[in-house]
Formats: structure tokens, C-alpha cells, sequence
């Protein structure tokens, strides 16, 4: 079983396993679900957008609260990134960052 | 990683202990430990998306598409076709690679009925087919008797084209066939509709080639509201490139309370009657008021407006358990009907099925749409979203979300759009 499965499995599986270790990264893989429809499948983007797939987390973490505070000037993702904590960017970075 | 990885190990284990002790005391009707049966009506953006991703989070789950079409061609971008930038291709996508790529059992064939009890689909073929869980995702129907005049018959020679596919191709002809110094007439329908920027994007887009091939001809947007989705930046990209408010505009656009609201058409002669006037077109598209698609309706799944309504933490019917709708079908405010909103909520309703087939609490739910329209083929312009569930509901998350800002990046907005496609698709069908 690929670790992208594992990782989806863990989001369902979590709530009612051990939410106290799993629940930040449950929440990472169900909101980078979200993020697939612009930066493709697994975040694999076939497009302008950046691919997302196995970046390293600190890297993806920063980019997206940049993007939040507007320190970097983008198009959508200022908008997009507005809509989330600090904690679940950092979440939805590991999960990025775990997938080859 | 390694971290990681023993965490999703832990967290494998902690969920088949959890599905076993469920087992154990399994008062759950029609639970299969490690699997079930999944059937989804629709092989569109919702239905193409959950079934993939239901074999992504859990390929123990049998999962059937009961699909008439062999090929399907995104109603999202179909613009693009009409205005002539892309071809009809470029839109359209099959089946059959998808299908055995993630073991994805598609039935072309049209559901007729669904059983709630007996948990059965029925097929126009003669098909009975055996659920643990259906997913409705049928998109929109036209309201046609809202339009005097205006059926699916009529609809053979004045498209709607807000199905894509040989709807599409027939106003792309219908355009090209049209000369120089021709009106084209849209009639955009009232809320709600799936795409609210569509029918905008759409008259920008035909204006676009009108401009470089037919530079006489104009767009006439007869509307059955007074106000609509994008609208600033449309206007603001209409002036820009056609002229919008002059008396040369390519470009008029006609509110309800300016007349604009179709209320007849007279096919024979192309024109269309609103209360106080007619305008006859050289090429008509109408695009009527809509509901859930037929489907929805049969199974007793829309209530009084025409749409379904659902629990927004599992989409599954409020009207009927054990089977779930998503897409355009389903009421999903403040989430727009849009092709990205049918993606966002088939991944919230997988996830849901994969729980609840094994037992578990449902995960809370997040929701993105984004979309992008053009006013040229190099002015793009966006909306975004980003949702929560909030008192049992969908709520919008503020300060995220809107616009592109006036006066945007419209250059790089545009190239985003193409990628927004490009990926969209590689995530529903890849």
C-alpha cells in the first residue's frame, strides 16, 4: 500500500484511533485532498501551478503563510491560504512532503 | 518520514482494531468489514472524483460508475471551445484507461431507479445493481417549462450547451456558419445555475472571436437576473476589449429589469419574447432555469426547489439514508455549483462512505472551490473559497476567499487557468 493511501486511511482512521498523535496530520491529508484540483493528483501538478509531491515541509510550510500574510504576492493562493491556521498549513506541508 | 510512516502504521493498526471491536457489536445495517459496494450515478466531476478517490482511500471498497456516455466532455472549459481557442477534444475524456487504472467498474448504461431499502439500481438496460452506499451525481436538468417554446427538441437546433459535448459543437458551428454582421443572442438563466460566471465567459469569449473573424457582429446577453457572478470584473474587462458602454460595444448586456428575461422563443424565426419587446438572433443559445438532474427527482431525492438536500458532513440525502449526492444536484450553498465545488465534495463524501463502510466517525470536512473565467484568451480572471463545517452546515471561512483584485494580474490569472484544467482533470480522470 502506497504511503498516500496510508496517509488518506490515517485521516478516516484517526478520528476514532488515537486523535491525540494523528489528528494534525488526519487534517493535513483531508485539506491537501482539497488542494489537488489546481495542483493535481498527489499534488503531482501537470501545469503552471507548482507541483506540490514531495517538497520538503519547511519549504512548503513557509510558502504558504507567505502567501497568507501577503509577504509574497501571488494570484489565488493569497486568498486561498487566508483560510487556514498556521497548524493546518504546517500539516498540509507534511503531508506533501511525505509522498514520493 | 520515519516518523511518518510509523504513524500511519500505528494509526492502520488502531483503525482495524477499531473496525474489528465494531464487528464485535455490529448493529449496522449492511456493513461489510474491509470493503462494500459502492455505486455512483454520474461519471462527471463529482462521480469521476469519488470513485477514485473511494479506491485511493480505501481500495477494499468495490466501486461501480453507472454512466450512459463512453466519452465525457467537462461542461467546465466547453467555452473555451465555443469561442474557438480549444477544440472539442481537448474537452472530451474516456473512460476505459481510468477504469483499469484504479479498478473502477463502469456500467454504460442510464440509472432509471433507485430502491433505498432494497438498496438496488435500476438500469434502462435491465440492470439491477446492489449498493452498501449510492452516490447520486447527475448534475443539472433544464427547467423547460419555464421557457414557452423551449424544449429538448428545439434545443437540436438552438442549443443550451450547458451540457457539454455535441451541444457544444453544434453552437461552435452554428458560430463559425453565422456572418459577418450577425447577432448572437444569449439568454443567461436565473439563480441558482451551475457556473454562475458561465454564460459572462461564454458572451466574452464569442466576442473574442467575433472581433478577430466577424468584427461587425455583436453578443447580446439577455438576462433573467440583475446582477451576476464576476460582474465588475467582466465589465471591467468588457470595456477594455470590446468597447462595453459604447455605442460601438460588441458586448450589451440586458438585466431583468431592463427586459432582459426570455419569457418565449419563437424557434422557427430564432427570436426571443420578452414581456415588453423581440429580438431576433442570427445564432440563439438558450440556456434555461435549472434543477437537479432527472435522476435526483425519480429517487425522491429534491425537495420543493428542485435540488437535493444533504447532511454537509457526509452528503448523504437528508430525504433518503444510504444514498449521498454531490455536485450541482445538491443544495451546497455557500458553495457555488461549479465543476471544482463537484470535486471539493466528492473527496468530503468519500471519505465519509470509507468511515462509515468501517465503521468509524465520519472526518470533519474542509471545502475549496476555485474558478477562473476568460475575458480573452490572456485576461483571466478567478473566485475562490475556502469552507468549513460550522453548525451542522457548509459555512464560508471569513477573510479567506474572493476575488481576483481590479486591476490584477489578469496575464498570469489566465495561465492558471489552462493549469486549473490541466491538473482538475488529472485529478478526476488521470
Amino acid at each position: 500500500m502506497s504511503k498516500s493511501k496510508l496517509a488518506a486511511m490515517l485521516a478516516i482512521a484517526s478520528l476514532v484511533a488515537s486523535p491525540a498523535v494523528t489528528a494534525a496530520d488526519a487534517g493535513g491529508a483531508i485539506i491537501a485532498a482539497q488542494c489537488n484540483g489546481c495542483h493535481g493528483f498527489e499534488g503531482a501538478s501537470k501545469g503552471a501551478a507548482p507541483a506540490l509531491k514531495g517538497r520538503p515541509a519547511p519549504y512548503l510550510s513557509q510558502s504558504m503563510k507567505d502567501y497568507k500574510s501577503g509577504k509574497t504576492k501571488g494570484t489565488i493562493m493569497n486568498r486561498i491560504a487566508k483560510g487556514y491556521s498556521d497548524a493546518e498549513l504546517d500539516n498540509v506541508a507534511k503531508y506533501y512532503s511525505g509522498l514520493k | 518520514m520515519t516518523m511518518n510512516r510509523r504513524g500511519f502504521i500505528k494509526a492502520m493498526g488502531a483503525a482495524g482494531a477499531v473496525s474489528s471491536l465494531s464487528l464485535g457489536g455490529c448493529s449496522i445495517a449492511g456493513f461489510k468489514p474491509g470493503g462494500g459496494h459502492v455505486v455512483i450515478i454520474g461519471g462527471g466531476a463529482g462521480g469521476a472524483t469519488c470513485a477514485k478517490y473511494l479506491r485511493h482511500f480505501d481500495s477494499s471498497i468495490k466501486v461501480t460508475v453507472v454512466e450512459p456516455k463512453t466519452q465525457f466532455a467537462t461542461c467546465f472549459m466547453s467555452n473555451w471551445v465555443i469561442g474557438g481557442i480549444r477544440d472539442q477534444n481537448w474537452i472530451t475524456h474516456g473512460y476505459a484507461d481510468w477504469s483499469r487504472k484504479h479498478g473502477i467498474n463502469v456500467v454504460h448504461d442510464t440509472a432509471v431507479s433507485i430502491d433505498p431499502v432494497a438498496k438496488v439500481i435500476k438500469t434502462k438496460g435491465g440492470q439491477s445493481i446492489k449498493y452498501d452506499r449510492c452516490v447520486v451525481s447527475p448534475g443539472v436538468d433544464f427547467r423547460y417549462d419555464t421557457i414557452e417554446g423551449y424544449d429538448e427538441a428545439v434545443a437540436e437546433t438552438i442549443p443550451h450547451a450547458w451540457h457539454a459535448g455535441p451541444q457544444t459543437a453544434l453552437l461552435r458551428k452554428q458560430l463559425e456558419a453565422m456572418p459577418d454582421g450577425g447577432l448572437f443572442v444569449l439568454t443567461a438563466p436565473p439563480n441558482p445555475f451551475r457556473c454562475p460566471p458561465g454564460p459572462y465567459e461564454r458572451a466574452s469569449l464569442v466576442a473574442n472571436y467575433f472581433k478577430k473573424h466577424k468584427p461587425k457582429s455583436k453578443v447580446l446577453i439577455l438576462d433573467a437576473k440583475d446582477a451576476f457572478s464576476k460582474q465588475g470584473l467582466f465589465v471591467a474587462g468588457w470595456k477594455e476589449h470590446y468597447g462595453y458602454g459604447t455605442s460601438n460595444s460588441m458586448i450589451e448586456w440586458r438585466s431583468k429589469a431592463n427586459d432582459g428575461m426570455a419569457q418565449a422563443i419563437k424557434a422557427g424565426s430564432r427570436t426571443v419574447v420578452t414581456q415588453f419587446g423581440e429580438v431576433k438572433a442570427d445564432v440563439l443559445n438558450v440556456v434555461p432555469a435549472q434543477k437537479a438532474g432527472s435522476i435526483a427527482a425519480i429517487a425522491g431525492l429534491t425537495d420543493a426547489s428542485g435540488w437535493c438536500p444533504v447532511d454537509h458532513l457526509t452528503w448523504e440525502s437528508k430525504l433518503h439514508k444510504g444514498i449521498h449526492v454531490i455536485g450541482d444536484a445538491a443544495i451546497q450553498a455557500p458553495i457555488p455549483k461549479s465543476g471544482y465545488a463537484a470535486n471539493s465534495e466528492a473527496k468530503v463524501c468519500a471519505a465519509a462512505i470509507v468511515a462509515l463502510l468501517n465503521g468509524n466517525t465520519p472526518p470533519t470536512p474542509s471545502w475549496v472551490n476555485t474558478c477562473y473565467s476568460l475575458v480573452t484568451p490572456t485576461h483571466g480572471l478567478s473566485v475562490a473559497g475556502v469552507y468549513n463545517y460550522v453548525d451542522g452546515k457548509v459555512a464560508e471561512v471569513k477573510g479567506a476567499g474572493g476575488l481576483t483584485p481590479m486591476n490584477g494580474d489578469y496575464s498570469t490569472e489566465a495561465i492558471y487557468a489552462e493549469s486549473w484544467y490541466k491538473n482538475i482533470i488529472d485529478d478526476m480522470f488521470g
